[in-house]
């Protein structure tokens, strides 16, 4: 017999202490469900099978008090589940106590002593007092035209749930639903979620039909008081067919009159009265069990925490500047004590503020869940077998962005499916696989995050592109043949320019790409185009991580302190003013033999000349995809963190500005909105505009 | 080089039966697979022919009984044997399970050398090839 080592002991114990703490977590669900007069008996059942698994291992590993007492209150809990006996508040009390008494026994097995636990002792006693189990006459099953094989499946607490299902008079539904197995666990998740708003699923068994390796479709069984339509209006997708299980015609009670589809008559004045306070209560909160272990938190709530870190930091600051005050007036010892303790907390607030950030951070494998059923959706409406490739979904993002991403994404996703990857048989005569991949990609590259959707199908046809652009006079004749391959590509983000002859309903006019790049910009990311003809298009999007905190670049413009997002600032140099050429109405200097369009921003922003001589002065070259500015300012202070707060509902119109932020000495500096700067300076737009505009001086 | 399928939630007695099933010298090399969900299991049955299928009743979602049924359903593993490890007061749970074509059960706690015999006893010995029965 093989020994069992001290390796696979330590093992054990661990993951019992993990099945108490699953115990625990199922026991306080268990409460708060039933001090809302809500039942979830799926949670006395999850609560007998820690018990019943902790018994299992017990017996393998030899702790023998351990199994003895999981023993005992596996009876119990097999009781509770299988409605032999009623959770009264005293037995709840009772299976509270078990978790301290596990506690204390796992201890002692641990450890291999041999004492008496008291207090264990006692509880064995009030579980005995707790009274007999009560055998309840079970209603048949036999009402409903119900198929065997779902039956025989039935495990002995799932066959108790339909019999108690039927009882309340509810109706009965098979989900027939197909799922990848690669994604099951979450997508059967997200369905249970859903489906519980309507009722108990009480089974769930593979159908062995119409699988191959990477799909799966199993036939739920649900037991809900709504009717089909409400069901498949809520529930309903294209991997679903809900239908109703019929009951058989003459077990039907002749007094039985369908209620609006819902509760059916013949109700006890009892359960009349729980259908209509569950009614009045609303929707059952959809799992009651992960509010224990999660909270779901308003984002604003968060934005309001990191504005306090925000004032906090002007606090930390102030700390400093007294201590350098103390020590200036000869007060030494006072102002050490003062920085060590401004130290500390600088700190603590940097902690503070990197487990604020890390809260709002979710997995993208959300959105790119939503996105793979668009693939499925589209790939069927348009007849094109594709096939999807996901990585790096456990990516994080700030949850904000997350939100925003999944428009612009489903529009790449769709361009690339309708006007990228080819037909069949023309994939066939280029000798391509007959099914087209569509790549998803996402990984984290510094404090950005990248994004990558991929084709592997025509690639975009630049000179139809550039047809189009001088056609609809976007660009002149001339202007096209001097065009670098990345402005060719870039012409796909120009609005109202398509590749395509028709317009469909899919992908529309071209309307997805320019608005797909605004909401990138919008949430300060850019986009970039990679394609070869017959091989494939790359779309590239470059996130920053949060929306909360950004890296900025401090400049002063003659007297007063701006933000400059780092993220769109590719360099900084300083500049003779002396250099500035005048090219078509525009003003450039050559950085590395190329010219590049200045803007001075405190012209721009009508600030009042300063009177001091300015020899030497700085550019910022802000870089938005293939554009760039250089933004003349008068001193780089460097590099910060900023939090960026929303200017007042009053000034939230004014283009140019991100927002606003509290610089370390009391003052606010404006966050210039690179994006829009650029869009303003470069479109020439010198003309009347339609938005009242800061950068109009 | 046989293979096992093993599915079961607990960490600590998937352990415990890869370490039973090793330690037996009548068994020969095995391969053995550890699914811990009824999924788990789902997404490694089409991977290939299996000798034998041990697996727990009491499972989240896909459970025992479900997988039982599935692998019967399914051609390619019609004959596969099927060991059922469960407690001893899943006794309905486990007669069902074997009405539904597993070949066998194993009460849990068992020693580990029950259950390298009940292993023998589907699979057959290392020497006899093709143990399907």
């Amino acid at each position: 017999m093989p020994e069992i080592t001290d390796k696979a002991r330590e093992e054990f114990f661990s993951e019992a202490q993990e099945i108490i703490e699953t115990l625990s977590r199922n026991l306080l669900a268990l409460d708060t469900a039933q001090k809302s007069g809500k039942e979830d008996p799926s949670l006395i059942n999850e609560a007998f099978r820690a018990v019943h698994t902790l018994k299992g291992l017990a017996g393998l590993f030899g702790a023998v008090r351990l199994g003895a007492f999981s023993h005992r209150l596996e009876d119990l809990l097999d009781d509770l589940r299988l409605g032999r006996m009623d959770l009264r508040p005293e037995v709840l009390d009772v299976l509270f106590s078990t978790v301290d008494a596990y506690g204390r026994i796992l201890t002692i097995e641990k450890e291999g002593r041999d004492e008496d636990l008291p207090s264990v002792d006692d509880l064995f006693r009030r579980l005995d007092k707790l009274g007999a189990a009560v055998e309840r006459s079970a209603s048949p099953v036999g009402g409903y035209e119900l198929d065997p094989g779902m039956l025989a499946v039935l495990t002995e607490y799932e066959e108790h749930r339909l019999r108690s299902n039927i009882e309340q008079n509810l109706l009965l539904y098979r989900l027939r639903v197909q799922f990848d197995l690669s994604t099951i666990d979450k997508a059967l998740d997200d369905m249970k979620e859903r489906a519980k708003r309507h009722g108990e699923i009480i089974t769930y068994l593979p159908t062995g039909e119409a699988t191959g390796v990477d799909a799966i479709e199993l036939d739920l069984l649900l037991a809900s008081r709504d009717d089909l339509a409400t069901l498949i209006g809520s529930l309903g997708a294209d991997n679903i067919v809900i239908e109703e299980i019929p009951r058989r015609r003459r077990s039907v009670p002749p007094s039985v009159v369908p209620l609006r589809g819902s509760v059916a008559g013949a109700m006890s004045p009892k359960q009349e009265f729980d259908r209509l306070a569950e009614a009045a209560a609303g929707e059952v909160a959809p799992s009651l069990r992960s509010l224990t272990q999660t909270v779901r938190v308003d984002i604003r709530k968060l934005d309001h925490l990191m504005n306090i870190v925000g004032e906090l930091s002007i606090v930390r600051s102030s700390l400093s500047r007294i201590a350098e005050r103390l020590r200036g007036e000869g007060s030494r010892q006072l102002a050490t004590e003062l920085m060590r303790l401004h130290r500390n907390f600088d700190r603590r607030l940097g902690e503070m503020q990197d487990g604020i950030l890390e809260v709002r951070m979710v997995p993208l494998g959300q959105v790119f869940d939503r996105l793979a059923r668009v693939v499925r959706q589209i790939s069927r409406d348009l007849g094109k077998e594709i096939r999807l490739v996901i990585t790096g979904a456990e990516t994080e993002i700030d949850k904000l962005i997350v939100e925003e991403l999944s428009d612009p994404l489903m529009h790449m996703i769709r361009n690339a499916i309708d006007h990228g990857i080819e037909s069949a048989e023309r994939r066939a005569e280029v000798g391509k696989p007959l099914a087209g991949t569509i790549a998803l990609n996402a990984f984290q590259k510094g404090n950005h995050v990248m994004i990558e959707v991929e084709d592997d199908g025509r690639g975009i046809d630049e000179e139809a592109l550039i047809e189009k652009a001088v056609e609809s006079g976007k660009i002149a004749r001339h202007e096209a043949s001097e065009l670098v391959r990345d402005e060719i590509l870039a012409l796909i983000f120009v609005p109202g320019l398509s590749t395509r002859e028709q317009v469909d309903d899919l992908s529309g006019r071209g309307v997805g790409m320019d608005i797909v790049k605004t909401n990138i910009n919008k949430l300060g990311g850019v986009i970039d185009v990679h394609s070869e003809t017959g091989i494939g298009t790359k779309m590239a999007i470059t996130l920053p991580i949060t929306l909360a905190i950004v890296s900025a670049l401090l400049v002063r413009v003659h007297s007063q302190v701006f933000a400059i997002p780092l993220s769109t600032v590719s360099e900084a140099l300083s500049f003779d003013p002396s250099q500035v050429r005048r090219v078509e109405n525009r003003e450039v200097i050559t950085v590395r033999g190329s010219s590049l369009p200045i803007c001075d921003l405190g012209r721009l922003l009508g600030l009042p000349e300063p009177i001091e001589d300015r020899r030497r002065r700085f550019v910022v070259v802000a870089a938005l995809g293939s554009r760039r500015l250089g933004l003349v300012v008068d001193h780089l202070f460097g590099q910060e963190d900023i939090v960026i707060k929303p200017l007042g509902s009053s000034l939230s119109r004014v283009r140019g500005f991100a927002g606003a932020t509290e610089l370390g000495d009391q003052r606010v500096g404006l966050v210039l909105d690179s994006g829009a700067v650029i869009e303003e300076v470069l479109s020439g737009a010198e003309g009347p505009r339609e938005r009242p505009s800061l950068l109009h001086g | 080089m046989r293979r096992v399928l093993l599915v079961e939630d607990s960490a600590s007695m998937r352990a415990f039966v890869r370490a039973a099933l090793t330690a037996s010298s009548a068994l020969g090399e095995l391969e053995i697979a550890e699914a811990q969900s009824g999924f788990d299991a789902l997404r490694l049955l089409p991977r290939g022919a299996w000798d034998l299928v041990i697996t727990d009743i009491n499972m989240p979602d896909i459970n025992g009984l479900e997988l039982i049924s599935f692998i019967r359903k399914n051609e390619a593993h019609k004959t596969t044997p099927i060991l059922i490890i469960s407690t001893a007061s899943s006794e309905r749970d486990r007669e069902r399970g074997m009405t539904l074509g597993a070949s066998g059960y194993l009460v849990k706690p068992f020693t580990a050398e029950a259950l390298a015999a009940h292993a023998l006893e589907q699979m057959g010995a290392a020497s006899a090839s093709g143990a399907h029965a």
